[in-house]
């Protein structure tokens, strides 16, 4: 009985550490792409010392922020500062959890995945919300007001757009919403949604050109001004943790998840899990793209396009798609 | 079964700390945070019944919107919170009774008679294993047996939209607003404008 309980607690472990340590890997050569690929827009050579081609160098980095020393600023409130940046970090890999990498390739196969990516994509805010306020101080804050009203918006259209994804698929289990796109994965029969998805999931993650929680250019590093050491790194992790976790939403709503493009001979061979990777670098490759081409947005512009028009296009998305869907009598049981 | 109970006892007593905490707490900010911290554990609850859609439900919309504003609103107002407990005496023989009053129902609840009811064969703290999904069971009671009560929420819901939206919506002389068209279309012929202007005089 007591056994029992053991070996299934090894096994969940066993698990979680297989999903949690390729995360963690692929955080730090995230970040090295970032910065060659930046570079390369940038017509510069990017980090080419640490190791060959300079790809050790998200692990000296990190080696060199964990051994700084770790400064809490004597007017901040100690506990929630502390927390904070582990909220963050927790909660951009809680969501891993669910996301489906392969037939079968799944943490927790629960009914209600979407909605539980969902949850955890909206807990985000409160990492940044906590960092600001216990940081007691003017430009942490300010970050953390901007990015609570920023991720609050964002997510109503993110909403919209999951509803008129399920209301093709008819369930809310991530496999079954891969499954659901074996004759045409949904970034074309909802190519508008798809961009607004991901122009919002630009948002949700904080990243440029939406980045108005740290804008340095005003707010020196917005919501971690504070931070240094170990929690600063947390805070980094998170971002680029969460960045991968949103791309794979995105590859799971719209690109077909692990599906091969075409269900033919020499593509259907290669790996499910093959294939999925390969779309989310794709959609972080855009993320770094859009990062190195737009300039930021003014905050009054970003909350226009979050409201006037996200949310009432993507409300009519929903009505248009349901109304198509009832009329051609193509509802998924 | 072992685990069932531990992580309920676990979810319930987390519960009902931090709802002990929300209301001791001195700072109005951790009071926020514990609330957040109560409403998770109230998911686990559900997700722990089974009802896993109302548990997700619950963190999207109320830790993941309205605990936001709330903790917003929080932070943005200088509540000096000595002065809120001066109060304090005099506020509690209504709290009281409100509690009171809360206590005896649920009593009321516990103690009756609930074999006339159709959930009464289920045992809790047991995920009630269901070929149906319960979203989709929610799904089919609320859109068919209760749709015109649902109707109304929506009807409510909207109301208390446009109210708020009135109460704030406030139309200040001597803003300028930005009118992204009229950006938008300007060319040569109407962004520059030619004039004469007399010596001496100015425009």
């Amino acid at each position: 009985m007591t056994y029992d309980i053991l070996i299934t607690g090894l096994i969940i472990i066993a698990q979680i550490l297989a999903v949690v340590v390729p995360v963690l890997i692929s955080v730090a050569f995230l970040v090295y792409a970032e910065r060659k690929v930046l570079a390369l827009i940038q017509l510069r050579r990017g980090p080419n010392i640490v190791g060959p081609f300079g790809i050790l160098q998200s692990f000296a980095d990190a080696l060199k922020l964990i051994t700084k020393e770790n400064i809490i600023p004597s007017g901040s409130n100690k506990i929630v500062f502390i927390l904070a940046p582990i909220i963050t970090m927790v909660l951009s890999l809680a969501g891993w959890a669910v996301i489906p990498f392969a037939p079968g390739w799944v943490v927790s196969d629960i009914n209600v995945g979407i909605m539980y990516l969902f949850a955890v994509s909206s807990l985000g805010v409160y990492g940044i919300i906590m960092a600001g306020w216990a940081s007691n101080s003017q430009y942490p804050f300010l970050g953390a007001l901007r990015s609570a009203a920023q991720m609050v918006s964002y997510e109503v259209s993110i909403g919209f757009v999951i509803i008129t994804v399920l209301l093709c698929v008819g369930s809310l289990n991530l496999s079954k919403i891969v499954l659901a796109q074996q004759t045409v994965w949904f970034a074309i029969p909802l190519l508008p949604m798809f961009i607004i998805f991901f122009i919002s999931a630009l948002a949700e993650t904080n990243r440029l050109p939406f980045d108005l929680p740290e804008d340095e250019s005003t707010l020196v590093a917005g919501f971690f001004t504070e931070y240094s050491s170990a929690s600063f790194v947390l805070f980094f992790l998170g971002e680029y943790a969460s960045m991968i976790l949103m791309s794979s939403m995105t590859v799971i709503l719209f690109l077909g998840g692990w599906l091969p493009p075409f269900d033919v001979y020499p593509l259907n061979v290669v790996p499910g899990v093959i294939w999925f990777t390969v779309k989310v670098i794709f959609i972080l490759f855009l993320f770094i793209w859009v990062r190195g081409t737009f300039p930021r947005y003014r905050y009054d512009q970003l909350m226009r396009l979050g409201w006037k028009v996200f949310l009432p296009f993507s409300l009519f998305w929903v009505v248009a798609t349901s109304g198509f869907l009832v009329y051609f009598d193509m509802l998924p049981n | 079964m072992i685990l069932y109970s531990l992580t309920f006892y676990l979810f319930s007593s987390v519960a009902v700390l931090s709802a002990l905490m929300v209301i001791s707490a001195k700072n109005p900010v951790h009071s926020v945070l514990f609330l957040i911290l109560s409403f998770v554990n109230a998911s686990g609850l559900f997700v722990l019944l089974g009802a896993e859609f109302l548990a997700m439900i619950l963190v999207v919309v109320y830790v993941g919107a309205v605990a936001v504003l709330f903790l917003f609103v929080v932070m943005m107002l200088d509540i000096n919170f000595v002065k809120l407990r001066e109060g304090f005496l005099q506020y509690l023989p209504f709290g009281a009774l409100l509690g009171i009053v809360l206590v005896i129902e649920l009593g009321i609840l516990f103690l009756t008679d609930r074999s006339s009811n159709i959930y009464n064969n289920q045992t809790p703290l047991q995920p009630i294993v269901n070929e149906v999904e319960n979203t989709k069971m929610i799904g089919q009671i609320l859109y068919t047996e209760y749709f015109y009560l649902f109707q109304i929420c929506g009807i409510i819901l909207l109301v208390a939209m446009i109210g708020s939206i009135t109460l704030t919506l406030r139309d200040k002389g001597g803003v300028k607003r930005q009118n992204i068209d009229s950006q938008n279309t300007v060319d040569a012929s109407t962004a520059i404008e030619k004039k004469k202007v007399k010596i001496g005089e100015g425009i």
